[in-house]
């Protein structure tokens, strides 16, 4: 039995040994290195000059924290936002397909098209919707991308993110056992407490595999950045100093570091994670 | 009675304002991709009263482009998520039905694999394809995203098939079952709506995947992500035939799944499959 | 459905496009801007005179098409055999000796037909490296109504104490209307861009003969006190994410009284179609303090072969139409004049039909004259280019740097400040490069 498991998982395991091990390799290789796209004649071994130079930037620690905090937010935003749209959603019989594809619909549009149209149609202060909006209650148009640029990116990340997390804890909670909700009931217990008694314990396991699936996703979010603020100060995260390091500096010595320095804090990341909701993801 | 009725009356009334609400950047997406350029810019923003005009799509669809993309982004996310699905359904089954004391370390390790930023590996895969001649090929590009999206196919796989009851495999095992026949005849067809939604949350993570069909192909494989980036960001105006493109991308996606709904509902479920 | 997931991967391998057998294909990487596209549909014009040449075309938006571009070319993956680059990347890549030559295309190419400054922008040390198909300068664009209204009068070549007064006093928010549109999305080719056309006017330069960030210089100061204090004041709000396309779009809905940028916007305000105010719309000369330089800049797209590429004399042959003087009579004679592309030929501007036409064609050729890639700047540099510095660092300094001065025009740093972090991170970084120890 043991061995034909085995046997079963290799090529998975394969495909995946070399997709990430040799990219790995060959990137902690070309972060010793001195390799500059644009100019001529380097390529020399320097050693750990690449991870000095990127750890002693004064913006690199605010990066790591902007990572945290973007992560966060957008989990957050998603799961709650999501758990309160599954839990509407859940009551509704009628046109339930057509509510589910409107719900679901963000999750299709290619991230940096979504962040443009966010940006430019609607939180533009000038001619933004959520301008028109604001001049009708007389308020003065928020100014998104200046003031709070690293929360206006979590906004719509966390938009782009709500869909796939209200699917997945909508159809936990429709084969929410419906007998011993309704024993429940009959006790007398107020839905407040069925909601926190038991509920909430039953999703633990799909909210558990939400917060895993979308934190993979968010380390290495940049596009959006990119195509929004340009990764100025206050929202440029570590994702995207790598981009920035590959893209606009072309020093692919100081990317390859980054990019390794990334590996490591989202393993370390991943660590604490695990810690908090491992135990919900075994059966 | 009354008091439930009300409520449901409430909570239908209060899903559909949401629903409208997390759709309404897309749908006003939609309604911008029938104006000109110079409605699509204007303050007040108008919702009824303009001329509505189809020249955007005449665009965006003359000369054919789109559908080479169209057909290029269908077989780069179809054939990337069938590969992964197939090299994923084997090792799942592994897992979920043949555990040991490696499996929950497997498993971490696969998540693992996607925590390198893919713009950082940009350049030794770049090589390694210009060597294998890989560069602007529809397999190169689905064999990469394969390998990116397998972690996640395994992980929900591993996730449906815990919930089938090992029982009922057990039960054909020793009714003689060979393990073909214990895949094909008795775990696909429980697991099927699982399978369905795993291959079309791949499906739309590839379709999607806007950095290595970017950076992988230039003419032959490009896909309706580098359609899009032609229409991104030019010198002028063009909001509105960057919402008609964008709408002509989200169509396919959005049109396979009202078609396999319940299929795919049924196989988000880790809950019970009685 | 499972039949249909098998068919799949065969399908795949077999979507290789069929080799036509005699002829010889070019992959062209290009811009998403109108000539550009305009210069792909004309292809086919081109294929219909030229049977043995094939063309395959990849447009993109300018950011991606660069990093695309740069990538295949650094580590010679040979994907395009005609690559669309800008005056920025001439100098940088041709030292790299990734380009090839371009000083034997043929004499109906017309070399010397170029106007001197683009010329210069595609020359490195002699060579000719790129064929340029558009070029571009500044110029001031500004609502005749709301002056008139005012009372005001452009004179004919405006300061900044001018414009920057006459916007405070047409600032009119609760109307829609703002004094004063500038560039002041953070990056090299955005907010820098116009930000270091300003230092030059104020006698500022980039680095000195040291190379040595001049961020601490009166000049300097001047220059951001100036554009800060006018955007905060008599900016939009929202400034800081506004880049050319998104003033462009707020002139044409009449938001901008004042607008400082570049003279591709022109032909989109001339035009009813594209523009609200093109009735009303003026232009003067960028802005000139005296002091020996004016806020001009040169820009220009042009057409370079890979060095690597064995496609070479097919693409000096599309090269020489696309970028020849008959190209512009072809668009002519299709679209029209307007259409054609700026900015490159003294044959286009000395032609009476295309004046006639483009009322806007004095003003562009008298902006691009102006400008000197060579020598940008009042004090004597080390470097080339106007509202860039053509070294593989910039891309990286001038972002960093941008986003520092977009960061005081959001109010979250003060003037002072911004120019102090400026130059040390560039001095960091130009150290780190190895420029200086």
């Amino acid at each position: 039995m043991r061995g034909r498991g085995r046997l079963l998982v290799s090529p998975a395991v394969a495909l995946l040994l070399v997709s990430s091990i040799l990219p790995l390799v060959a990137t902690i290789w070309f972060s010793l290195i001195d390799y500059r796209l644009l100019v001529p004649g380097t390529g020399r071994f320097v050693g750990l000059a690449n991870y000095v130079h990127l750890l002693t930037d004064p913006s690199f620690g605010p990066t790591l924290v902007n990572t945290l905090l973007l992560i966060g937010m957008v989990l957050v935003v998603s799961i709650v936002g999501g758990l309160g749209m599954a839990l509407l959603l859940e009551r509704v019989v009628l046109g339930r397909g057509v509510l589910r594809l409107l719900v679901i619909s963000p999750f299709f549009v290619m991230p940096p098209v979504s962040a443009l149209l966010w940006k430019n149609l609607l939180m533009q202060p000038v001619a933004g919707f959520f301008a028109w909006v604001s001049s009708l209650f007389g308020l003065r148009a928020f100014d998104w991308f200046a003031r709070a640029p690293l929360a206006s990116i979590g906004l719509i990340v966390s938009w782009q993110w709500l869909p796939f997390a209200c699917l997945i804890l909508l159809t936990s909670l429709q084969s929410f056992d419906r007998e011993q909700r309704e024993a429940a009931q009959l006790d007398g217990a107020s839905a407040f407490v069925i909601f926190r008694q038991l509920v909430i314990p039953h999703l633990a396991r799909p909210i558990a595999i939400v917060v895993m699936m979308e934190t993979i996703f968010l380390l290495s979010l940049f596009a959006e950045i990119f195509v929004t603020t340009g990764g100025g100060r206050g929202s440029s995260n570590l994702a995207f100093l790598v981009y920035s390091q590959a893209m606009v500096r072309y020093d692919v010595g100081a990317a390859s570091a980054a990019g390794i320095v990334a590996v490591v804090f989202a393993n370390v990341l991943a660590f604490f994670l695990v810690r908090a909701v491992g135990r919900s993801l075994d059966a | 009675m009354h008091r439930g009725r009300l409520s449901t009356i409430g909570a239908g009334a209060g899903a559909w304002l949401a629903a409208i609400a997390i759709a309404f950047p897309l749908l006003w997406a939609l309604l911008t991709s029938f104006k000109t350029e110079l409605e699509a810019a204007a303050y007040p923003p108008s919702f009824v009263n303009f001329s509505w005009t189809l020249d955007n799509y005449r665009a965006a669809l003359g000369g054919g482009e789109y559908f080479a993309a169209l057909w290029n982004s269908l077989l780069i996310a179809g054939g990337s998520s069938a590969l992964a699905l197939l090299v994923a359904v084997p090792a799942a089954w592994a897992m979920a039905f043949a555990p040991t004391r490696r499996t929950r370390g497997l498993l971490l390790w696969m998540l693992s694999t996607k925590m390198l930023p893919p713009v950082g590996v940009l350049i030794p895969i770049y090589l390694f394809y210009r060597d294998w001649n890989l560069l602007d090929t529809v397999s190169g590009v689905a064999i990469l995203l394969a390998a990116g999206n397998l972690p996640i196919a395994v992980w929900m796989l591993f996730s449906n098939f815990k919930e089938v009851p090992a029982e009922i495999l057990e039960a054909a095992r020793m009714d003689g079952a060979l393990l073909l026949q214990e895949l094909g005849l008795v775990l696909a067809p429980m697991a099927l709506p699982g399978l369905a939604s795993t291959f079309f949350l791949i499906f739309t993570l590839a379709w999607n995947e806007s950095f290595w069909t970017l950076n992988l192909t230039s003419t032959d494989a490009a896909p309706l992500t580098a359609f899009i980036a032609a229409f991104s960001s030019p010198q002028g105006l063009f909001w509105a035939q960057l919402s008609a493109v964008s709408m002509l991308s989200v169509a396919p996606v959005l049109a396979i799944g009202w078609l396999c709904q319940r299929q795919l509902v049924r196989g988000l479920t880790f809950g019970a499959v009685k | 459905m499972r039949s249909v997931w098998m068919l799949l991967p065969a399908l795949m391998l077999a979507g290789c496009s069929p080799h036509r057998t005699g002829q010889t294909i070019l992959t062209v990487a290009t811009v998403n801007n109108g000539d550009m596209v305009r210069l792909k549909e004309l292809g086919k014009e081109f294929e219909r005179t030229h049977p043995g040449i094939h063309l395959k075309w990849l447009v993109l938006e300018e950011n991606v098409l660069r990093q695309r571009v740069t990538t295949d070319i650094a580590i010679r993956g040979g994907q395009y055999d005609v690559v669309t680059i800008g005056a920025y990347e001439i100098p940088v890549w041709a030292k790299q000796k990734w380009l090839a030559s371009l000083d034997d295309l043929p004499p109906s190419y017309r070399k010397d037909d170029l106007l001197p400054p683009i010329r210069a922008a595609v020359t490195y040390q002699g060579v000719q490296f790129a064929a340029p198909l558009n070029g571009e300068g500044t110029v001031t664009m500004y609502r005749t109504d709301l002056f008139s209204k005012a009372g005001l009068t452009m004179p004919a070549t405006p300061t900044w104490e001018f414009l920057t007064q006459a916007a405070a006093k047409l600032n009119d928010p609760s109307h829609g209307v703002y004094g004063l549109c500038l560039r002041g999305k953070a990056g090299w080719g955005e907010n820098m861009a116009t930000i270091m056309t300003m230092a030059n006017s104020y006698g500022a330069r980039f680095f000195d003969e040291k190379w040595r960030p001049q961020f601490d210089t009166p000049e300097w100061r001047r220059t951001i006190a100036t554009y800060v204090t006018a955007l905060r004041q008599s900016g939009p709000p929202g400034a800081v994410a506004n880049g050319f396309n998104e003033n462009l779009a707020m002139f044409a809905q009449g938001k901008c009284a004042i607008w400082f940028d570049s003279t591709v916007a022109l032909p989109f305000l001339s035009d009813p179609k594209t523009s609200k105010v093109a009735a009303s719309t003026g232009f003067a000369p960028a802005p000139d303090e005296g002091l020996g330089r004016a806020a001009n800049w040169l820009w220009t797209w042009g057409l370079a072969i890979p060095a690597s590429s064995k496609k070479a004399a097919a693409a000096k042959i599309f090269i020489e139409w696309a970028a020849g003087p008959g190209y512009a009579k072809l668009v002519a004679s299709r679209d029209g004049w307007l259409a054609v592309p700026p900015g490159t030929r003294k044959s286009l501007y000395d032609n009476p039909d295309y004046r006639r036409a483009a009322p806007f064609a004095a003003i562009t050729l008298r902006a691009i004259s102006a400008a000197n890639p060579n020598d940008p700047a009042v004090k004597h540099v080390p470097y080339v280019g106007v509202q860039y510095v053509a070294i593989p660092e910039f891309q990286g300094i001038g972002t960093e740097v941008g986003q520092q001065f977009a960061a005081a025009v959001a109010g979250q740093v003060s003037a002072e400040d911004a120019l102090a972090e400026a130059q040390a991170a560039t001095k960091r970084q130009m150290a780190a490069a190895g420029y200086y120890k």
